[in-house]
């Protein structure tokens, strides 16, 4: 059975962008003429949400429904009395460890997130878009920002375009390192030019986004399905993938496989198909013990969960999350105090320091997990992590998902790996630093 | 209204307000930190955590999930725990994790005591340490005179900047850096720029922002004695708690008044009592001998003094608008209301009558803070706000958020979702004008800055006012014309307008103009408010006792001169500020006698034949009429020492020695309060303004020491071991002591606010009625004006005085400064640090035409005046600015046209080059402070 | 006073810096909004944001210092001290450090001298810690400058540094 793999059609081996001809020539913007020229906005609406695309930032949540929220309708003028703007963001912060798809389809083909974005943009009456792409992803933002002006050469962006009477100007905002900038919210903060603090919600930015409008944020993947969706309707979408989550999904596999990388396949392909298949399996002299099946802010699984689809309700079933879908590996000779100490340090330090729980709460985690890794853990140290999971550990008891996300890492190496924390305390330092790499 | 079940009991609570605030409301106590009655919401310490469960049956099965209290609205039928285990080990979690990296200094700290910090850790039961890492520190600034930084202490709540940015104005104040590093503070070291700053130290719930006075002469709160108080640095009349020990006046606390202050204060009145504690206070009365020099006198001896000078008959008295409204009538009773000067100086005095009569006449609301805040549109015209009713500024900057609270309301997000309504609106805000000689404080949030000559503010009012009553204004430019119609449309369109005016830049035609365009709004049925600010603590008091055909100081000189008068009793007022040197010194001449009461040593009493040393606002009862007419009592918190008296002791004792029979049934100060209401028509109220002193609360007294008042201690065990005991307070139902109860007392009579469980001043809610509500006993004081007075001025004139056209001549305007223009607070050692030195502003291209650049010096007039230039291209044209009040500005009279000229052998003041992003600069960082260099935090480079 | 002041010289921006600062104004409602972007030209052009830098920025922005300043030291990649001509970003992030990044900068310690914060004397490196680069599969991975180095070994390390960072 062959793939069909819309997502990386253009990608090619070697990684060399698609430009405007070869995106064309491989039937590109015709989504864009389906939307604009045939389709009104609540039909492109109504394709998506008929589609299930469910949102590839790592929720999942599902991408018509919050479209849904968005105001619609003739309002030149906004209860202010402002210009009414909309906007659309496209997430391209990737910065989730772990997590190295967004970069692929940015890299490789921006015309298809272009594209997806229009579309997007469309149907909710977005008349500016974001791209709000990570200070280091330079040669992607130096491809989009060429790839933005071709296509308002083209009439693809710009006033009227295609000859509708539509509109949209887009612009690539280039952050300046903070992973806390994913974070929606966050992300709105930061293209507004302050510092990246969440916001509560509600209120929603599909009613008071970026400058207070209502705004949408989806994640690079996300949008580069749009189009397609559009052109080719909700049942085809449907059907590409093998569960109840349609479509495709880009899955990574990084740690010690024989073959890290990132595959663009059916939504819902096994785990042991992925990591076996494709990651061919792990390197030579090398045991899976464990793996965070969708970037670092979910929870371990382990070899007993090998055969379960990768999709949002299977994965979370089992007790993690699909978050982005790349899997980061976890073996024998890698000390699991180590990793989620690794872990806790990056997530500590990219704190907003908005919310107490995470600014000072991650920090003793990390402090805790230091001590173990470093022989001067006791055993109560485990029950303070323990608390430490309760206390940060549930999305409400902070800010936002930062710090919850964090915790996922923790509270399932202490339920898997327990064994592993009690020989650092008991033998007053890290099994794994002999003969092991760390 | 919705009904909300709290551990298994049911409450009824208002709808619109979030959890914790209604907790608090219901005397249940909740734990917070970032959350404030007057800023909202954020949610930033999850201090306030509660468990929210979906329905009964999750709250039987005890799964519910933890929400914070101060971002969850109260619904009706929702469900809470506060006491179930899994919101307390939350709510400790929190705790333990904010004080990680705590400091536990609190043994050195001045917070320490009244720690909210502390009393949260108690509430939650934390103890025990389980960290042990170790702990972040930082460097501190200096941040100028007035407040300490101790950043080791934050627990990273963010008020301080939510209150220093986003509800005072201010910019020099951010949170710095991120995660655990997260620093608040400058850019670099320098002096906090906000006049607000003070606010900070009751803001900061730790011990980070704290009042560098207090620190530098310190007591405790427990240790300190202090009484219901009013703020003497205006006439705004904020309520305060000044706090003493030992006579000495150690710190200003704010007093809520829901009416009056709210929450805050401004500097000059937080910082500007310092003048108390001066060693320039007079201690003793003296007698002028034929060397010149003062013999000073036991008051027995002053008193026969006084009384002989004063059984000529022929006496005449000067009164204070700085002084009680009983001092004053005192004084006017003793020389007859024909001889009696109510103390304003020849240009202030037909003014501050003005401002009083255009607010009786006017059928326009006279609005309290809370009107003001919600105000929907604004027009000021010619006020410096900030600098001559700071209060009102701070307030000012409420009002425009109502555009805010209106796109809120269009998405249903309830006022107290603060962080939510900043995203919303943006830079959204309702309309504001200001129409001033030169752009003001308030410029930042204005939606336009006009800068007009005095004559030019009162014609562009006079327009708006033709224009709202359907009029076509005549003679103004065009472009004035265009702004006046769209500031008559946005004020004709607004629910709730106000007018803000005042006796400030000297204008009497401004302040008609104000209430002009309150008229024309009142006449087209709209709720017009006209507020007119005046100079001093009790201007408006003094207008009333005295009205309008009160003579002047020149009417009084001049029938001394005449021999009709031979004898000046001056009461607290230093006379030299009220006119030229010359015309004081004559005035004082033509008087054989000079008998002066006042507390500091001063120019007037130095010319005196007899003074007398008076008490400070902070050592006397006194009934003060702020510029609302709100007549409010002050106590004092301590006794004057030795022969210091009150001035209405001085001249009721006087007058008894003269045995007057209208005092002889005067005994106690109420009695003179009652005395004045029933001989003065507009007095009539004031004796409303705080109970009398029969008044007992469950028949005790109430105290002025709080319950751990320490009492005896070796605090001056060198010079004695006995305790002096408290004297007892005759006048008042205050006591002296820390006897009595202060539970559930009037508004007017509350000393202090502390409760079980809260020491810190976040206690203020177990005195409201509800959270942010009044104060439980009622609010302090009385109005005298009644609001919305039916009776319609009819057709106000407008009299402009328009800038010069005479070349080489220019008009000149008084510039008010908050720290420096107001005689007392200027003498406290931490307002004089940042009062600035005398100057005159020109506009650059009038600067250039004199051949002057800022820092030459110009002459103004005949030698009235020699100062430093300063440039201000937000003059207004063919005016000099000078600053009222401030050391060589003395010869200068508002609105005077003057020539200037180029000062040859100036002494050019050293040069200050650039400063922080051009910001103001106020006062240079002393010797010796911390070398700069704190890079606060600092990226993760 | 004046020996005791500060003595605070604001520089101008250079007349590049304002036309690309005002290009990124021209689309965003205030001034401000641009604090990010204006940070990130300036320190383009100048390698870094000095204090003085960061106070012109303020001015041609109308905010304060304070304001830019916090946005200034929130972001990981504005450099708030001097860095050197080539900056690399070494990653420590998850995949990276099960492949070994610890030893990869111990490495590069041992071959130029610095710990991470650290320039080395000639002024040609700054070794800064970075947040996963998002080529985990390329494991262990570093950025010089604009360029992102997989699959980095000892020897990329001392082809790289002979020839000077590119
Ligand atoms: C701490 C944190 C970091 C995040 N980082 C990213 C990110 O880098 N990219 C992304 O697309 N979504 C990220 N998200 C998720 C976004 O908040 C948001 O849900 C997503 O962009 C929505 O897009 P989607 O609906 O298309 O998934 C992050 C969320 C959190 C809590
Ligand atoms: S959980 Fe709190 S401190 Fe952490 S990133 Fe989110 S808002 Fe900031
Ligand atoms: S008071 Fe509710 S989170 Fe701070």
């Amino acid at each position: 059975m062959s793939l069909e793999r819309p997502l990386t059609r253009n990608v090619r081996p070697d990684r060399s962008p698609t430009d405007l001809a070869a995106y064309e020539a491989n039937g590109g913007y015709q989504g864009l003429r389906a939307a604009v020229g045939r389709l009104s906005p609540a039909d492109c609406l109504q394709v998506l949400k008929d589609s299930n695309l469910r949102g590839r930032g790592g929720a999942g949540f599902p991408t018509g429904m919050k479209w849904s929220f968005v105001p619609m309708g003739e309002n030149p003028v906004d209860a202010s009395g402002r210009p009414a703007h909309k906007y659309l963001i496209c997430n391209a912060d990737e910065m989730e460890p772990g997590t190295f798809k967004d970069r692929l389809l940015l890299e490789c083909d921006p015309h298809q997130l272009i594209e997806g974005m229009i579309c997007a943009a469309y149907t909710i009456q977005a008349d500016i878009a974001y791209i709000f792409i990570r200070a280091e992803y330079h040669k992607a933002a130096a491809l989009l920002r060429e790839a933005i002006a071709a296509c308002e050469e083209k009439g693809y962006l710009g006033r009227n375009i295609l000859g509708s009477d539509y509109s949209l100007t887009m612009h690539v905002h280039s952050s300046a390192g903070r992973y806390i900038c994913g974070e929606e919210t966050a992300l709105i903060s930061s293209l507004e030019g302050k510092r990246a603090n969440p916001r509560a919600k509600p209120p929603f930015p599909q009613v008071s986004g970026l400058w207070g409008r209502p705004t949408i944020v989806n994640n690079v993947e996300t949008l580069c399905n749009v189009h397609h969706i559009i052109e080719r309707g909700a049942e085809w979408f449907q059907s590409l993938g093998l569960t109840a989550d349609a479509g495709t999904k880009l899955y990574g596999v990084s740690g010690r496989v024989k073959n890290p990388g990132c595959w663009e396949l059916p939504m819902g392909t096994p785990v042991r198909e992925i990591i076996e298949d494709y990651a061919g399996g792990m390197e030579d002299g090398y045991r899976l013990r464990g793996f965070l099946p969708g970037g670092g802010s979910t929870d371990f699984l382990v070899e007993e969960h090998l055969d379960l689809a990768m999709d949002y309700d299977t994965i979370g079933k089992a007790g993690s999350r699909m978050g982005t879908g790349t899997m980061i590996i976890l073996d024998d000779r890698t000390c699991p105090v180590g990793f989620v100490k690794n872990l806790t340090e990056f997530f500590a330090r990219e704190s907003c320091g908005f919310c107490t729980p995470c600014r000072d709460g991650l920090p003793w985690s990390a402090q805790v997990l230091d001590d173990i890794e470093n022989g001067r853990g006791i055993p109560e140290d485990l029950d303070t992590l323990q608390r430490q999971v309760e206390f940060i550990g549930a999305i409400g008891n902070t800010h936002c998902a930062l710090a919850p996300g964090a915790m996922e890492p923790i509270q399932s190496a202490l339920r898997y790996f327990r064994a592993d924390f009690e020989r650092h305390i008991d033998g007053a330092g890290c099994p794994y630093c002999d003969g092991g790499q760390h | 209204m919705p009904s909300i079940r709290i551990d298994g009991v049911t409450y009824e609570v208002e709808a619109g307000r979030n959890l914790l605030e209604t907790c608090l409301s219901l005397g249940l106590d909740l734990p917070y930190f970032c959350w404030h009655p007057a800023m909202g919401s954020i949610g930033a310490c999850r201090q306030c955590a509660v468990v929210q469960y979906l329905d009964e049956e999750s709250e039987q099965a005890e799964r519910g999930r933890i929400v914070m209290g101060c971002m969850t609205p109260v619904t009706d039928g929702a469900i809470f725990s506060l006491s179930g285990d899994k919101a307390r080990h939350f709510r400790e979690a929190i705790v333990e994790s904010l004080m990680l990296n705590h400091p536990h200094d609190c043994p050195v700290c001045a917070e320490g005591g009244e720690c909210h910090l502390q009393d949260m850790t108690v509430m939650v039961g934390h103890r025990d340490r389980h960290y042990r890492g170790r702990k972040n520190t930082h460097r501190n600034q200096y941040l100028g005179p007035l407040i300490h930084h101790e950043m080791n202490r934050c627990i990273t709540c963010y008020r301080c900047t939510r209150y220093y940015r986003d509800y005072a104005g201010g910019t020099d104040l951010a949170a710095l850096a991120s995660h655990d590093h997260v620093y608040f503070g400058r850019h670099a070291e320098g002096v906090l720029q906000s006049e607000f700053a003070g606010n900070l130290v009751e803001v900061c719930p730790t011990g980070v922002f704290t009042d560098k006075t207090l620190v530098e002469d310190y007591t405790r709160k427990w240790d300190l004695q202090s009484a219901p108080s009013v703020c003497t640095g205006c006439a705004v009349g904020c309520n305060t708690l000044p706090g003493e020990r030992y006579g000495r006046l150690k710190r200003v606390h704010n007093r809520f008044n829901a009416d009056v202050n709210g929450y805050f204060l401004c500097d000059r009145g937080r910082f500007g009592a310092g003048f108390v504690n001066s060693d320039k206070r007079l201690l003793y009365p003296g007698l002028r001998l034929a060397d010149g020099r003062y013999d000073a006198l036991h008051h027995h001896g002053a008193l026969q003094h006084m009384q002989q000078m004063c059984r000529t008959g022929k006496v005449a008295g000067i009164g204070s608008p700085r002084a009680s409204v009983e001092a004053n009538f005192l004084l006017q009773t003793l020389v007859g209301a024909n001889n009696f000067a109510p103390g304003f100086s020849e240009q202030e005095q037909p003014l501050v009558d003005l401002a009083l009569a255009l607010q009786q006449d006017s059928r326009a609301v006279i609005p309290d803070i809370r009107s003001i805040e919600s105000a929907d549109a604004v027009l000021i015209l010619g006020e410096d706000v900030t600098n001559t009713a700071p209060r009102i500024a701070l307030a000012l900057r409420q009002s425009v958020r109502n555009k805010a609270y209106e796109m809120a309301a269009h998405l249903g997000l309830e006022t107290w979702q603060d962080a939510a309504i900043r995203n919303l609106a943006q830079d959204q805000r309702s309309p504001l004008y200001i129409a001033a000689v030169a752009d003001t404080r308030l410029a930042d949030v204005a939606t336009r800055n006009l800068s007009l000559a005095p004559g030019g503010v009162a014609a562009l009012g006079a327009a708006v006012a033709a224009l709202i009553s359907g009029e076509e204004p005549e003679d103004l430019p065009p472009h004035l014309r265009e702004q006046a119609g769209q500031i008559a449309a946005a004020l004709s369109a607004a629910r709730r307008p106000l007018l803000i005016s005042g006796t400030g830049t000297g204008s009497a035609a401004a302040m008609q103009s104000a209430a002009a365009v309150t008229e024309a709004l009142c006449a087209a049925g709209s709720q017009a408010m006209l507020c007119l600010v005046v100079p001093e603590a009790n201007s408006l008091g003094q207008a009333m006792l005295t009205g309008p055909d009160a003579p002047g100081l020149a009417t009084l000189r001049e029938r001394a001169e005449s021999g009709e008068l031979d004898t000046l009793v001056v009461l607290e007022n230093d006379l030299y500020r009220r006119g030229s040197a010359d015309s004081i010194d004559r005035l004082l001449q033509a008087f054989s006698n000079v008998i002066v009461l006042d507390g500091m040593d001063n120019a007037t009493t130095s010319s005196a034949s007899l003074v007398l040393a008076a008490a400070s606002f902070a050592e006397t009862d006194g009934t003060l009429v702020s510029l609302e007419g709100r007549a409010q009592r002050h106590y004092p918190v301590f006794l004057p020492p030795q022969e210091r008296h009150p001035s209405w002791v001085w001249l009721l004792a006087c007058m008894k020695e003269l045995e007057r029979p209208e005092v002889r049934s005067l005994h106690h100060f109420d009695d003179i309060t009652r005395s004045c209401g029933a001989r003065i028509p507009a007095l009539a109220g004031i004796t409303a303004a705080s109970p009398d002193y029969h008044y007992r609360n469950v028949g005790v007294k109430i105290p002025r020491q709080p319950p751990r008042y320490s009492g005896r201690t070796a605090m001056r065990a060198d010079r004695s071991v006995h305790e002096r005991m408290q004297p007892s307070d005759e006048e008042s139902p205050l006591a002296f002591t820390m006897e009595g109860l202060n539970r559930s007392v009037p508004g007017a009579l509350l000393p202090w606010v502390w409760a079980p469980g809260w020491n810190s001043n976040q206690s203020l809610h177990k005195f409201q009625s509800e959270v942010g509500g009044p104060l439980q006993g009622g609010t302090a004081g009385v109005r005298l004006l009644q609001p919305g007075n039916p009776v319609s001025a009819a057709g106000l004139s407008v009299d402009t005085v328009t800038a010069p056209a005479e070349p080489g001549h220019w008009l000149l305007v008084p510039r008010q400064h908050i720290f420096g223009s107001d005689e007392l607070s200027a003498l406290s050692p931490a307002i004089a640090e940042l009062a600035e030195p005398g100057y005159i502003a020109l506009r650059s291209a009038d600067a250039a035409a004199l051949g002057v650049s800022p820092g030459d010096g110009v002459v103004a007039g005949n030698a009235l005046a020699t100062l430093a230039v300063r440039v201000d291209d937000s003059l207004a044209e063919g005016c000099a600015a000078y600053p009222a009040g401030l050391a060589g500005t003395e010869n200068l009279h508002p609105l005077d046209r003057v020539e200037l000229r180029r000062a040859e052998n100036w002494q050019r003041p050293p040069e200050v080059i650039g400063s922080d992003g051009g910001a103001r600069l106020r006062g240079a960082r002393p010797r010796g402070a911390r070398p700069r260099g704190a890079r606060p935090g600092g990226g993760d480079v | 006073m004046s020996g005791q002041m500060e003595t605070t010289l604001i520089p101008v921006l250079s007349p590049e810096e304002i036309a690309e600062i005002d290009a990124e104004i021209s689309h965003v409602p205030y001034r401000s909004a641009v604090a990010i972007d204006a940070l990130k030209i300036v320190q383009a052009h100048r390698g870094w944001v000095s204090d003085e830098s960061l106070r012109a920025i303020a001015r041609h922005l109308e905010m304060s210092a304070e304001e830019l300043e916090g946005v200034a030291t929130f972001y990981n990649l504005i450099f708030r001290r001097p860095v050197g001509d080539n900056v690399i970003l070494l990653c420590n992030s998850i995949s990276c450090w099960i492949k070994g990044c610890e030893n990869l900068q111990a490495k590069i310690t041992e071959q130029l001298g610095i710990n991470l914060g650290e320039t080395t004397p000639d002024n040609q490196f700054t070794l800064l810690p970075v947040t996963c680069l998002g080529a985990c599969d390329k494991a262990p991975v570093m950025m010089v400058g604009d360029a992102l180095h997989e699959n980095v070994d000892a020897e990329t390390l001392t082809k790289l540094f002979r020839e000077g960072g590119e």
